[in-house]
């Protein structure tokens, strides 16, 4: 026997992959389809999961811009409040504090409401002082902001500590919840992926019974009757992962107008994250993995029954 | 070189195909293996082969005892047994060329080698100007010769052909039996299962018969 060669062996390796290139490009209607199939599968999870990320970007945004209110209690008087703002504003967690003594809230109250002249009829100002704080843009995550909120709030001049961030917790949870939803539906297609890929697969192998039966006799081991199955299982992979990379793309660009315009109407920040590079890397490397993994399945569970006799 | 000890075969459900067979055949030996159809030939050819396994008894190859080889070596080994079939086998979506280099590139040699031994096994068979051709278009004497070429052109100590000669005339079948016989002549063990009576009565060579799956005549 000869001896094992790495060369030739490299060489056998780069010549089935190409021969199996050609088998597609042979039939190029049939091999169109399945990679088809298998981009839009790739491309749907994808897409979704770059909706979900500019959604967290978006809420992150939001967060950032949140604030905490501090209601004192009315017996506490203007100076004792512009004190504690004082304080609090050397707090490291805060990065910005605004005192609004009762007077002040009334006035504003009166301009923002219009009702001055039934303010006017009450006996006193029923309003009270307010402290706003803005705190660091680092205290973002929900338990930090509980946490100052808890601190605050067990100050003894506080009545009310107030964040007014329930929707944003809420959305926050709706976006989990899209996150998973996501993470289930790309389990599913990947699914539906091996499905498609193996069952071409099964195909092929049927197609090539006289030819597996003949190497098989000839002294083909499984590992070479299995190459070239595998190499086809390789190609759908990656060009379905290409294929899923310019949908996602095109779909992308196809919202990018709309999106960045009702982000200018809201005069946000926010403007569409593509994710095109790492989409780039990681679709072609999710196909190929699924197409070989595929093609493995439905060799191993197929090539057993093809045997001389 | 392929020795056989008191071996049975049996088909499930179905009755003893061999029973009780025991022969040697020695290294660089040619051989007929003759009896009516179903007399068990093809079924003895396979056990050398490996394509079935026996259900009793020993089988010994080349001194390998072919119960004890594990599944995964079955490969390696046949690369060492040429195998001729009554149907030719041969792969009808490439060309001859290709056809008679599969057992080389299953091998691994090297693109040179390929083509130096592919044409050295073709020459052998008087089909050297046809490499470039399609099988379909060869006759079935052809054909026949493109197997055979195939199957020798790894050099393999044994060739084993079945009815080799079953779908051709007597004059080609006169070919393809001095075919068989120049390899033995280089020291290759020939085994030739045949009922063609009149053409293996013309050979001066050892005859295993078989009826109903045992030994008659050797």
């Amino acid at each position: 026997m000869a001896l094992f060669n790495v060369d030739n062996y490299l060489l056998r390796h780069a010549q089935v992959a190409l021969a199996s290139l050609g088998d597609l490009w042979r039939q190029p209607l049939a091999s169109l389809i399945t990679v088809l199939v298998i981009g839009i599968a790739l491309a749907l999870p994808a897409g979704l999961y770059v909706l979900q990320n500019n959604i967290e970007q978006l809420s992150g945004q939001w967060q950032q811009a949140t604030r905490i209110s501090l209601f004192l209690k009315d017996n506490v008087k203007d100076g004792r409040g512009q004190q504690i703002a004082e304080q609090l504003s050397s707090w490291p967690d805060i990065k910005k504090v605004d005192f609004q003594s009762s007077t002040q809230s009334l006035q504003e109250f009166r301009d923002l409401s219009g009702l001055g002249e039934v303010l006017d009829s009450l006996p006193e100002n029923p309003l009270p002082a307010v402290i706003i704080i803005e705190p660091v843009a680092t205290v973002t995550a929900n338990d930090a902001h509980a946490d100052l909120l808890q601190r605050l709030a067990k100050l003894q001049e506080v009545d009310l500590a107030q964040l007014d961030m329930q929707w944003l917790q809420r959305l926050q949870k709706l976006n989990e919840t899209g996150q998973r939803g996501i993470a289930v539906l790309a389990a599913m297609l990947s699914l539906s992926v091996l499905l498609v890929i193996g069952n071409t697969i099964r195909l092929a192998i049927l197609n090539r019974k006289t030819e597996i039966k003949v190497i098989k006799l000839v002294g083909g081991t499984n590992a070479f009757v299995r190459r070239p199955f595998l190499y086809t299982g390789f190609w759908y992979g990656l060009l379905g992962g290409v294929i899923a990379w310019l949908t996602v793309l095109i779909a992308l660009l196809i919202i990018s107008g709309p999106v960045n315009q009702l982000a200018a109407l809201y005069e946000s920040q926010f403007s569409l994250h593509w994710l095109s590079g790492v989409l780039f890397i990681a679709l072609p490397l999710c196909g190929l993995f699924l197409g070989v993994l595929g093609a493995w399945l439905a060799v191993g569970r197929h090539l057993s029954a093809i045997e001389p006799s | 070189m392929i020795q056989f000890n008191e071996v049975y075969k049996r088909y499930a459900g179905q009755q003893e195909a061999l029973s009780g067979l025991s022969f040697h055949l020695e290294k660089g030996e040619m051989a007929f293996l003759t009896g009516h159809s179903g007399a068990g030939k093809s079924t003895l050819l396979k056990l050398i082969a490996l394509i079935e396994r026996s259900t009793h008894g020993q089988v010994v190859v080349n001194n390998q005892n072919l119960g004890r080889l594990p599944k995964w070596k079955v490969p390696y080994y046949r690369r060492k047994i040429g195998l001729v079939f009554q149907d030719h086998n041969l792969l009808h979506d490439r060309t001859v060329f290709d056809n008679v280099a599969l057992p080389l590139i299953i091998a691994g040699e090297n693109h040179r080698e390929i083509g130096r031994r592919v044409r050295a096994a073709l020459d052998k068979v008087g089909l050297l100007g046809k490499e470039r051709s399609q099988p379909i278009a060869l006759s079935g004497g052809e054909q026949q010769r493109v197997g055979i070429a195939r199957a020798v052109v790894n050099r393999p100590p044994v060739l084993l052909a079945d009815e080799p000669t079953g779908n051709l005339d007597p004059l080609l079948s006169e070919e393809i039996m001095g075919l068989f016989e120049q390899f033995n002549q280089v020291g290759v063990t020939v085994f030739v299962a045949s009922h063609d009576q009149e053409l293996i009565g013309r050979l001066p060579y050892r005859r295993i018969t078989l009826k109903n799956g045992r030994l008659a005549t050797d």
